[in-house]
């Protein structure tokens, strides 16, 4: 799993049947501390995350079926938490704040 | 799963059995600004996208979930047709952006 | 996938028995506009190629999704033989030219 941004969405109206028209949203990894790392994905939200967002991602094709409960899923990478805070490096990143980026989903 | 642009098909007959039928694409993937991100590959299309699309893509052993036998050697696989991507209110543009 | 042209083959006696009669060949990287890259992947191969041909392959776990390769050890598989490609519009390679 790992952290990251929710800074956008995604509208797919064509999609494979397992996506269910799910929100699908557009997210940048990073550190704990905010330093953007790895590449940008979209990913199916099942926690209810919205743009401004810090969240918890899985982007591993067992878990995301397993949480999807569907064995034949072609979806990897799925949000399963909103973060209220980390704890690293003995400091503490509270995101229990107004999100940062206009346009709720 | 990741944004990409459709940049291209690609044609191969003579391929392994449980693939018939099923389309071959180059794509370039695409980071939060539209612009390219990586290498372009190419990727089996689960739905019907075309050269210009704005699509999104799953890689690794899921992809080949998304074709019609699921028992196939496929690592990339077009799984939707994004009609509006926004990132940072701004939305990712639909016409040549993004492809080098 | 990626494609990469079939330059030749690796011949190895002693090796895992899972890889035995299983065909490896070795397969210089090209990019999109068919140019070759400094590359080589040595692959595993499905649907009988041969030295010259341009092919696509897999990587990964995906690359053991096949009769001759599943649970063995193996990380890239030959899975086409490609004819032809192109590239906005642009014809880019054509076997048969």
């Amino acid at each position: 799993m790992f952290l990251a941004d929710v800074i956008g969405t995604v509208v797919a109206p064509i999609q494979i049947p397992e996506l269910n028209g799910g929100k699908l949203l557009l997210l940048r990894p990073v550190t704990p501390d905010g330093r953007r790392t790895g590449k940008t994905r979209v990913a199916l939200d099942r926690a209810g995350a919205g743009v401004g967002d810090r969240v918890l991602v899985v982007d591993e094709g067992n878990s995301a079926r397993g949480i999807l409960g569907n064995p034949k899923a072609a979806v990897k990478t799925v949000i399963v938490g909103v973060v209220d805070y980390v704890e690293a490096d003995t400091r503490l990143y509270d995101h229990r704040t107004p999100r940062k980026h206009g346009n709720p989903a | 799963m990741y944004l990409a642009r459709v940049t291209g098909r690609l044609v191969a007959t003579q391929r392994y059995t449980g693939l018939d039928g099923v389309a071959l694409q180059w794509i370039q993937p695409l980071d939060e600004d539209g612009k390219s991100m990586g290498d372009q590959m190419v990727a089996c299309a689960a739905i019907s996208s075309g050269p210009g699309d704005l699509v999104m893509f799953v890689d690794g052993r899921e992809a080949a979930m998304a074709c019609p036998v699921t028992f196939v050697p496929v690592d990339a696989a077009i799984v939707g047709f994004v009609e509006q991507a926004i990132s940072k209110g701004v939305p990712i543009g639909r016409g040549a952006a993004g492809v080098s | 996938m990626l494609i990469g042209k079939v330059v030749g083959s690796v011949v190895a006696t002693q090796k895992d028995e899972k890889l035995e009669g299983r065909k490896l060949l070795v397969v210089q990287v090209h990019n999109q506009q068919n140019k070759p890259l400094d590359q080589y992947v040595v692959a595993v191969d499905s649907v009988q190629a041969g030295p010259g041909d341009m092919i696509l392959y897999a990587t990964g776990s995906s690359a053991r999704q096949t009769t001759v390769t599943e649970g063995r050890p193996c990380d890239a598989v030959v899975m086409a033989v490609v004819d032809s490609w192109d590239l906005g519009g642009a014809n880019v390679y054509e076997k048969w030219s």
